[in-house]
C-alpha cells in the first residue's frame, strides 16, 4: 500500500489543434485499418489478375449478373461463376469533377455503366481514353486490366473499342 | 411479383399533432445535436402546450455514426430531452431515415403501443469537410463494387440523369428549372438554408459537379434537427386543436447496386395501363422502383386513384434536381417520361396544379439527413393545418385549402423510399 498525496499525472506536449475558442472547436483524428474479406466475392478480384471479368449466372433460373452475387435476386438460388465478354457498350456515363476525399485527387474521371450482350445486369467501371463529348450511350467499350493488381474493382477499366 | 398485399390490420388512426424544426445551416457549432433537437422539440411542445409526461415514447432518426464519431447518439438525445426511461429506438435507412422513422412512429401509435410518440431526427454534418462528408455518404454504396470505383453519390445520380435524358428526352434546362423553383420557394421559408433567386442560366453556369449536374442541381450538407409528435385519435383531439390525419404509409426498396436493377415492367398505378409503357424497360437506372412501390402502397391505403387530381401539395426528396423529375413520375403525378414537361408546364410550381416542395425542398431548405424526412412532415403538418403564416411569419408559401398532402423520403440510389399521405381533418 502506497498512498501518495502529491501524485501528479504526467504532462504531455502533444497539445490539441484549436480552430475556434467560442464555441471551442478542436481537431480530433480517427483512422483505422480494416481486415476486409471479399468472402464469396473473392473469385471476381482474383480473376482480374488473369485478365478475366467474372459474372454470376443463376443455376436455377439462368438470370445473369455482370456484377457478381452468389445468390440470385430473382429466385434466391445459388449462382455460378461465368466469364463475361471483354467487349460491351456504355449504358450510361458521367464525368465527376468533384468526389469523395479519397478520390478527389483523381478528378475529373469518367464513370460508365457497361452492358454486355446476353447479360441481364450491368457493371460499373471507370473509363479512360475519351473526353465527355466523345461519350455516348451505346458506344462500344472494351475492358482492360491493370498489370499490378490492387485487388480493387478498379483493377479493370474500360477504353473505347474499335468498332 | 409486383402485387402488394394491403396491411391485414390497418390498426388505429394516427394523427400528427405538432412539429418543430431548427433553421438548417451548413454549420452551427454553437449547438450540438442534443441541444438542436431540444430546440425543435420544445417548439413542438410549446405549440400545443404539451408536457413531457404526456409523451409515451419516441423514435430516434439519424443516419451516420461517422459524422460525429459518436455511437448511440439516439440515447443521448432521449436523455437530454428528459424522455428516459421511456421506450425508444433508433431507425436508420440512409437518406430515407427520417421517412422511415416517421413511419415507425406511426406504427407505435397504430399498433396501440403508444398514445403519444415523439419522432426526433437530426444530423450534424459540419464536423468534417464537404469532401470527407461525401466519402461518408458514399460508404452507403456497395464497398466491394461501387465505392472504390465511383465513391460519389452525385456521380451515381448523374448517370441516372444521363439515362433519363436518353430514354425520355429530358433536358438539363428542365432540371435547372427545379432548382430555380425550389430555391425561389425557399425565399419565403425562414427555416431554409439556401434561399436564392436564380435563373436557368445561373444553374447551368455554376460549377459542374458530375455531368450533367452542377453545384445548383445538388443539395448541400447541413446541421439540423426536426421533431414530429404523433398521437392516437382520442389523444390527438384532446391535445391539439387542429390535428392532421396520417392517412396511410407506403415503403419500397430496391437493390443496393445500381448495376443490379432489372429491366422489367412498370408496377402500374390505377390511372396507368401497361400499353402506356410498351417499350420501357423498368426500372433500369432511369427510374426509382422503390419510389413507385412506396407510392402504390400509400395510395392503396388512402384510396387514391388519381394522384394529380387528389393531391394538393407534395414535399418530396429532391437531393438532386434530376431526382425531383424522376420522382414526379414514380409518384404518378405524370406518366414515366413526362417529368420534364411537368416542370416545363409549371405544374409543380407554387401556383401550379400540385405545388411540389413549396418549402424549398432539400435543394434549398437543406438536407441534415436524419432530420430531413421529419422536416417534410412538419412543413406538411403546417400546410394542412393552414398554419404556415403562424410558423413562417408570412403566408407566401401557404397552399390554400390544402386537404391532402404527400411526403416522400428517399435513400441511396433509390434503395429505401417512403411515401406517407397526410390529410387535413
Amino acid at each position: 500500500m502506497t498512498i501518495d498525496y502529491d501524485a501528479k499525472m504526467p504532462e504531455s506536449q502533444e497539445g490539441t489543434e484549436v480552430y475556434n475558442v467560442d464555441p471551442l472547436i478542436v481537431k480530433s483524428t480517427y483512422s483505422i485499418d480494416y481486415i476486409h474479406s471479399y468472402a464469396q466475392d473473392s473469385e471476381f478480384f482474383r480473376a482480374l489478375g488473369k485478365r478475366k471479368l467474372m459474372g454470376s449466372k443463376c443455376k436455377k433460373c439462368g438470370y445473369t449478373y455482370a456484377t457478381p452475387r452468389s445468390h440470385c435476386m430473382m429466385c434466391g438460388s445459388e449462382t455460378e461463376w461465368f466469364q463475361l465478354p471483354n467487349k460491351g457498350r456504355i449504358h450510361t456515363f458521367t464525368t465527376c469533377y468533384f468526389g469523395s476525399e479519397q478520390f478527389l485527387s483523381q478528378t475529373p474521371f469518367h464513370l460508365v455503366m457497361v452492358e454486355f450482350d446476353g447479360v441481364d445486369s450491368l457493371f460499373l467501371g471507370r473509363l479512360i481514353g475519351a473526353d465527355t463529348e466523345d461519350l455516348r450511350i451505346g458506344m462500344p467499350v472494351v475492358a482492360r486490366f491493370k498489370r499490378l493488381q490492387s485487388f480493387s474493382p478498379t483493377d479493370v477499366y474500360f477504353v473505347p473499342a474499335r468498332e | 411479383m409486383n402485387t402488394r398485399r394491403l396491411m391485414k390490420h390497418k390498426g388505429r388512426n394516427v394523427y400528427m399533432i405538432s412539429g418543430g424544426v431548427t433553421k438548417f445551416a451548413k454549420a452551427s457549432p454553437d449547438m450540438d445535436f442534443r441541444l438542436r433537437v431540444k430546440k425543435a422539440f420544445d417548439y413542438a411542445l410549446n405549440d400545443i402546450n404539451l408536457s413531457l409526461d404526456q409523451i409515451d415514447g419516441s423514435v430516434a432518426s439519424y443516419f451516420s455514426d461517422h459524422f460525429q464519431r459518436q455511437l448511440m447518439s439516439g440515447i443521448m438525445v432521449q436523455d437530454y430531452l428528459g424522455l428516459t426511461p421511456k421506450p425508444s429506438k433508433r431507425v436508420e435507412g440512409g437518406g430515407a431515415t427520417g421517412g422511415l422513422a416517421f413511419q415507425t412512429g406511426y406504427e407505435e401509435i397504430a399498433s396501440g403501443r403508444m398514445d403519444v410518440c415523439a419522432v426526433y431526427g437530426f444530423e450534424t454534418m459540419s464536423h468534417v469537410n464537404t469532401w470527407k462528408g461525401n466519402e461518408f455518404i458514399a460508404l452507403a454504396s456497395d464497398t466491394n463494387f461501387d465505392y472504390p470505383v465511383g465513391g460519389f453519390y452525385t456521380g451515381y445520380y448523374a448517370m441516372m440523369a444521363v439515362r433519363h435524358m436518353h430514354e425520355f428526352g429530358t433536358t438539363v434546362e428542365q432540371m435547372a428549372k427545379v432548382s430555380v423553383k425550389n430555391h425561389g420557394n425557399a425565399m419565403h421559408n425562414p427555416y431554409s438554408q439556401s434561399p436564392m433567386k436564380l435563373t436557368v442560366e445561373d444553374v447551368r453556369k455554376s460549377p459542374m459537379v458530375a455531368y450533367p449536374l452542377t453545384r445548383l442541381d445538388v443539395c448541400t450538407m447541413s446541421d439540423g434537427a426536426a421533431v414530429a409528435i404523433l398521437a392516437s385519435e382520442e389523444k390527438a383531439f384532446q391535445l391539439c386543436e387542429k390535428p392532421v390525419l396520417v392517412k396511410s404509409i407506403g415503403t419500397g426498396t430496391d437493390t443496393m447496386r445500381l448495376a443490379d436493377r432489372p429491366f422489367g415492367k412498370v408496377p402500374l398505378l390505377p390511372n396507368e395501363s401497361q400499353s402506356d409503357y410498351k417499350n420501357l424497360k423498368y426500372p433500369g437506372i432511369h427510374s426509382f422502383r422503390a419510389g413507385r412501390m412506396a407510392a402504390k402502397e400509400a395510395y392503396e391505403g388512402a384510396g387514391i386513384t388519381d394522384p394529380l387530381e387528389e393531391l394538393d401539395v407534395v414535399e418530396l426528396h429532391d437531393a438532386y434536381t434530376s431526382s425531383e423529375i424522376q420522382t414526379y413520375e414514380d409518384l404518378g403525378l405524370c406518366k414515366y417520361g413526362e417529368g420534364g414537361a411537368f416542370i416545363d408546364e409549371g405544374k409543380s410550381s407554387l401556383k401550379g396544379k400540385v405545388p411540389v416542395n413549396p418549402s424549398g425542398g432539400l435543394l434549398a431548405s437543406g438536407h441534415p439527413v436524419g432530420a430531413t424526412g421529419i422536416m417534410q412532415a412538419v412543413f406538411m403538418h403546417w400546410q394542412l393545418q393552414g398554419s404556415i403564416k403562424k410558423h413562417f411569419k408570412n403566408d407566401a408559401l401557404q397552399v390554400h385549402n390544402a386537404k391532402t398532402g404527400l411526403i416522400h423520403s428517399h435513400a441511396g440510389t433509390g434503395t429505401y423510399v417512403t411515401v406517407t399521405i397526410m390529410e387535413a381533418v
